[in-house]
């Protein structure tokens, strides 16, 4: 089970956090004292039934939205890498720009920001690309794209949001190992939301489930991989199909 | 390059001829009907003009001097008229988009301008304006501002809702996301408001001349009506009918200068 540390001492921290959504006709609780630590350098995976909020509990740790009651504490400040569902390029700007875009908002380019990009685009097999127009790369390419502009600026979090939903089963294979190998070198703390338990339990060190909504947490699993199995080989261990079983059991189904 | 390629490539060729011949001949085969039923008084050719006759007002219009310094007034008034209301509209569009309340505020009175038919403050803009190229602009920019700004708006506002949350979490200032994302991701709409404000200052610049001027295309076919010189009104349209196409060439090279390369496999 997730363990409780100190009080504040992950990178974030959420205490009785919930959210509610007003409309003109009546209001929606989205988020039920949500509490959760959120280990540092681990991957964190976030599951539920559609529509228990998890998108929105992402939203609030970004600070897109604002907490109704409840706090999200960190003890320092957040550089927050974040992958959503679409990769989200902009398809009027080359590769390389695509990469360079949050350096950009954030009036951080330089020589040496430059040069760390460049040798990510290198590391990932891209920079003969740089110049291309993301129209022009394949659905996995486009992906280690996206992946490649969220580590650009070194992010000590890093959000991920159903990112390989939308790729074909072998894409989605092989980037899953990818992005866990990139996550593992660089140690970041993870957090991804998926619906799919499969992945959730390859990639995870942890994983939360949140109930129906208004979504609160269920129950907590932790997982003690070894750090050197990719999720592909991990889908072959003993345990895996009884643990999905078990989480399957967990979460409420309609 | 294979032999499949190379016939492929003749195939493409031989379509493109064929119908570059046929819109030619379509054109030619109009032309002579004109003038054959006109020359043989089938019609009437007082009322219909004849393609020789149109020729002939022509070269006497050229010759009087009077030719170059119509089609000039009128390619000066579209111009101006599209490059104001452009940035106008534009200017609007951006200031609606990034004021929502402004907008509502607006909007009513937004609705009623648009299906206002606009030629009905014609009288008024004479008063006020005259009957100098102020006017005809004015009247121009009238008819043209408000469905331009309206498109490129819609634009603004159809941008990916996923995009805008990147930029937020990239922690990106509101004018950030508007030059570096809103403003480029509406370039198709943007192009299209052009094209629709070429249009649109084509018909304010004629109703412009039509209500008031010395000069102008509008103005000679105007004129022509009056006299019952019908030769010159056709001679007009003539003319007008070859500077609108001019016209669009000029933005549809421009469209494909701005989009070329980037979207060459979507």
């Amino acid at each position: 089970m997730l363990t409780i540390k100190t009080l504040f001492m992950n990178l974030i921290n959420i205490r009785n956090l919930t959210k509610i959504y007003h409309t003109t006709t009546k209001e929606i609780k989205a988020l039920e004292n949500i509490s959760i630590d959120i280990e540092d350098n681990k991957i964190t995976s976030i599951i539920g039934p559609s529509g228990c909020g998890k998108s929105t509990l992402l939203n609030l740790i970004t600070k897109i939205e604002s907490t109704s009651t409840g706090t999200i504490r960190n003890n320092k400040d957040l550089i927050i890498g974040y992958m959503m569902q679409t990769d989200a390029l902009l398809p009027w700007m080359s590769v390389f720009d695509n990469a360079m875009l949050g350096l950009k908002l954030q009036k951080n380019i330089n020589d040496e920001t430059k040069c760390y990009v460049i040798n990510l685009l290198k590391k990932y097999d891209l920079y003969e690309f740089k110049d291309e127009y993301p129209n022009n790369l394949s659905g996995g390419m486009r992906q280690r794209l996206a992946l490649i502009r969220t580590l650009a600026i070194k992010p000590n979090i890093l959000l991920l949001d159903e990112p390989f939903s939308k790729l074909d089963v072998e894409t989605r294979k092989n980037i899953t190992d990818d992005v866990y190998k990139i996550i593992k070198e660089l140690n970041i703390t993870t957090i991804l939301i998926t619906h799919d338990i499969e992945e959730a339990i390859s990639l995870s060190d942890n994983i939360i489930i949140l109930s129906k909504r208004p979504g609160s947490v269920k129950c907590a699993y932790k997982l003690n991989y070894d750090e050197v199995t990719v999720p592909s080989e991990r889908r072959k261990e003993g345990f895996f199909s009884k643990l999905y079983e078990n989480i399957w059991s967990n979460i409420d189904h309609d | 390059m294979t032999e499949e390629h190379k016939l492929y490539l003749k195939r493409i060729k031989r379509n493109k001829l064929i119908i570059t011949i046929s819109q030619f001949s379509l054109l030619t085969f109009f032309i002579v009907i004109w003038e054959l039923l006109s020359r043989y008084n089938i019609i009437n050719s007082f009322i219909f003009s004849s393609p020789s006759k149109v020729i002939t007002t022509l070269i006497n219009l050229y010759q009087d001097n009077n030719l170059f310094i119509h089609i000039f007034t009128t390619s000066v008034e579209v111009i101006l008229s599209l490059i104001l209301s452009f940035i106008v509209a534009f200017l609007i569009a951006l200031i609606l988009y990034s004021f929502k309340t402004i907008k509502k505020i607006l909007d009513p009175f937004i609705v009623a301008i648009n299906s206002l038919p606009k030629v009905a403050l014609g009288p008024l803009i004479i008063i006020w304006l005259g009957t100098s190229t102020k006017a005809i602009v004015f009247n121009s920019l009238l008819i043209s501002v408000i469905v331009t700004f309206m498109t490129i708006l819609n634009g603004m506002e159809s941008c990916d809702k996923d995009l805008i949350k990147l930029f937020k979490v990239f922690k990106a200032k509101k004018i950030d996301i508007l030059i570096n994302l809103i403003i480029p991701s509406s370039k198709n709409e943007i192009i299209s408001a052009l094209k629709i404000n070429l249009s649109m200052s084509l018909i304010g610049v004629i109703m412009g001349e039509f209500l008031s001027c010395k000069k102008g295309i509008g103005y000679l076919i105007l004129y022509g009506t009056q006299v019952f010189n019908l030769s010159l009104v056709m001679c007009g349209i003539l003319i007008l009918s070859l500077l609108s196409f001019i016209f669009n060439i000029l933005i549809n090279t421009l469209e494909k200068t701005i989009t070329k390369d980037k979207n060459s496999t979507s």
